[in-house]
């Protein structure tokens, strides 16, 4: 970012990376993957790099609002400093806090997540999706992370992304608003789960291989851990993958 | 004729009036315990939340068996109570089916629906009472159940047959007066559900059916009087509060948080930000986050009484489910009664809210607070807009900026934030390292 506002250029849409995209070892590949789309589709964006911060999402949910407004505070800045107009995140977390928690901070962004944006590149045929890549025909589910879903009522987009890879989608049990979480939230993530007979990934990821699916398609970077381990926990790692939509309309791309 | 039967009624009437005024001023001046908050923009968007959620049931819906029953129940309480308007003017002037001279067949058609509703209600409170008691689904049988909640749901439900059962009697007791040409009975005309109850009475002397149809409308509208106030100390006042309830939902995205300004000033002013908040620091400095129940909002408070303890949210909580402490319905539980410990309290004299108790610690655990994932299931689940987790965010917030009691891991993330600027130990100036994978490769065309 710094160096397009040193050409006097401006983005037209900024990637929010977030803390997991650039330091988990994971989902950095989901970073890269949408990072090749955007850039497979011409599309202009910049990423704030070393003057990112994390959103605060975790120190708000965890009770420490100094804290998050601290992170808040000082990534408005950042943004305001380039007049940031739209930005795009592949966490719905990131994407909570910038879309509904930083106005009232004086950060007034168009904010979407990947799997929204992802939906309309595939909708105005900006990805030529090939359709016969290793999803074709292949069952595939859809976990919804709380903050996408419940959160934000989004829950169309990221299955529209599935179903234009031409699979056949399949619905767990517990989906959209009744769609269990994955343990992650709330700043469990930062922390031991609280005594109790199970681990809630463990029985989100029963869940999920119930429906028979190969892929477990997430949208969400603390989902993508929880049901890989969910996944671990079983194993049955060799059969079932964990993938971000990112990395599967990648994969179809060829890229 | 006697005006006797009309001044006892008078003075039942009176009385009931009187205590459940006095139960309402409790009532209100407990959810005003609460702290201020104006909750009242987008009146449309209100109004329509309010008549399709609790008016149309329509998050009942998502359970389609128990909807269905309680969706009688409710049409029940809503209808049967223009009778009860009915038995009050009977009783205040001492007449008989006051309006059925006026109303001709549509008085039978009425009453025939209403015998109708009164036998699906009866009907449906049998099945609910044994879904709790003899099924035992599983949220009913939840540790915050044990003792007193369970039995009033049960009471609840028992008052309700038996208040069904007696429109029955009376009317069949009735119309059997009516065709000796007792009195001023009435024929109304076929009641098919009384009607079957005719043979039970039929045999009986004509003095011991007045006795009984009497007695039996005595019973009904005492009964109605009774449980009204009963109500006011159960969890089934979700009959009334559903409505403002769900006047005053939260519109905003769930996953949204509320601002604390105040902090938002201080951070400021340590960023050297200029604020818009006056010079004149506040004389009073309210606590950060919840303690006690007057640190929630006032809508926290009526949440608490709108809760009739279904436990759709705990049966749908990640936590509950897979075993830990923490119940939303518990949390909405724990907040009515320490409302009430501290209102009764404020009434006797007593210390209220200086009794050296609070919500946290005395009702609502750290570890409960701790397991919850934010998730909105149970707010989601909710069929009257509750929000537990607006409750359990504010006492969270409490006990980070009050207490520092947050747990060891929480602790060492917000130090990695405060240093890497990230929940994970990483140094910022690594933050772009993913990009140099994506600049060596070619991407293909």
């Amino acid at each position: 970012m710094a160096e397009m506002a040193g050409k006097g250029e401006s983005p037209e849409v900024l990637f929010w990376v977030g803390c997991a995209g650039s330091f988990d070892e994971r989902y950095k590949a989901v970073t890269q993957a949408f990072v090749k789309i955007l850039n497979k589709v011409g599309t202009s964006f910049a990423v704030l790099g070393p003057e990112e911060a994390c959103t605060g999402d975790p120190a708000r949910r965890a009770g420490n609002e100094f804290l998050f407004q601290m992170q808040a505070v000082a990534n408005i800045q950042v943004m305001n400093g380039y007049n940031i107009k739209k930005v795009v995140t592949a966490c719905p977390h990131c994407f909570n806090t910038i879309k509904n928690e930083y106005p009232a901070l004086g950060g007034n962004y168009e904010v979407i997540h990947h799997s929204q944006f992802l939906q309309q590149l595939i909708n105005d045929g900006k990805v030529a999706l090939k359709g016969g890549g290793e999803f074709k025909g292949k069952k595939i589910t859809f976990h919804d992370s709380c903050y996408l879903g419940r959160g934000n009522d989004v829950y169309e987009a990221p299955r529209d992304v599935i179903k234009a890879l031409d699979v056949e989608l399949v619905e767990m049990k517990r989906c959209k608003t009744k769609g269990l979480c994955c343990g992650a939230g709330g700043a469990q993530m930062f922390k031991e789960p609280e005594p109790g007979k199970k681990d809630i990934n463990v029985e989100r990821t029963e869940e999920a291989l119930a429906t028979g699916a190969s892929t477990i398609a997430v949208g969400c970077p603390f989902c993508l851990t929880m049901m890989t381990d969910g996944v671990k926990n079983k194993e049955k790692e060799a059969e079932v993958k964990v993938y971000d939509l990112a990395e599967m309309i990648a994969k179809d791309m060829g890229i | 004729m006697s005006f006797l039967p009309q001044l006892i009624f008078l003075i039942i009437l009176s009385a009931a009036g009187f205590f459940l005024v006095k139960r309402v001023k409790f009532l209100r001046r407990n959810i005003l315990l609460g702290k201020d908050e104006i909750r009242n923009d987008q009146p449309d968007k209100r109004w329509k939340t309010m008549l399709l959620v609790a008016f149309g049931q329509q998050k009942m819906f998502k359970r389609f068996i128990p909807a269905f029953l309680h969706f009688f129940v409710y049409i029940g309480f809503l209808v049967i109570n223009l009778e009860v308007l009915e038995f009050v003017l009977d009783g205040i002037f001492g007449t008989h089916r006051l309006f059925a001279p006026y109303l001709g067949g549509a008085y039978l058609a009425a009453m025939n629906f209403f015998e109708f509703l009164a036998v699906m209600v009866l009907v449906s409170c049998v099945i609910f009472l044994i879904r709790r008691n003899v099924v035992k689904v599983p949220r009913f049988t939840k540790p915050e159940m044990k003792g007193w909640p369970a039995m009033d749901g049960n009471l609840i439900l028992c008052i309700e047959i038996v208040l069904m059962m007696a429109i029955l009697k009376m009317n069949a007791a009735d119309q059997i007066l009516a065709s000796r040409g007792v009195g001023h009975y009435i024929v109304v005309g076929d009641l098919f559900f009384s009607g079957l109850l005719h043979p039970i009475f039929e045999s009986m002397s004509t003095g011991f059916l007045i006795f009984v149809e009497r007695a039996a409308w005595w019973f009904h509208i005492v009964g109605i009087l009774a449980f009204a106030i009963y109500v006011t100390y159960s969890k089934h006042l979700h009959i009334f509060l559903a409505f403002p309830n769900t006047w005053y939902s939260n519109l905003k995205p769930k996953g949204e948080m509320e601002n604390m300004p105040a902090v938002t000033n201080e951070v400021n002013m340590m960023l050297g930000i200029p604020t818009e908040a006056p010079a004149d620091p506040p004389a009073e400095i309210g606590r950060f986050g919840a303690k006690d129940i007057n640190d929630l909002s006032w809508i926290n408070v009526m949440n608490a009484y709108s809760c009739t303890e279904c436990g759709r949210c705990t049966s749908e909580c990640p936590a509950n489910l897979t075993g830990k402490k923490l119940s939303p319905r518990k949390i909405m539980m724990d907040v009515r009664d320490r409302a009430e410990e501290v209102g009764k309290s404020l009434d006797a004299g007593g210390k209220g809210l200086e009794d050296g108790k609070s919500l946290l610690g005395d009702y609502i655990t750290k570890e409960e607070l701790n397991a919850c994932t934010s998730c909105n299931a149970c707010v989601e689940a909710c069929p009257v807009n509750i929000d537990p987790l607006a409750i359990i965010l504010e006492m969270r917030r409490y006990v980070a900026m009050e207490e520092s009691g947050t747990p060891a891991q929480w602790n060492a993330m917000f130090q990695n934030m405060e240093t890497s600027f990230a929940p994970w130990k990483f140094s910022p100036q690594d933050r772009f390292n993913w990009a140099e994978k994506v600049k060596d490769e070619e991407i293909p065309d």
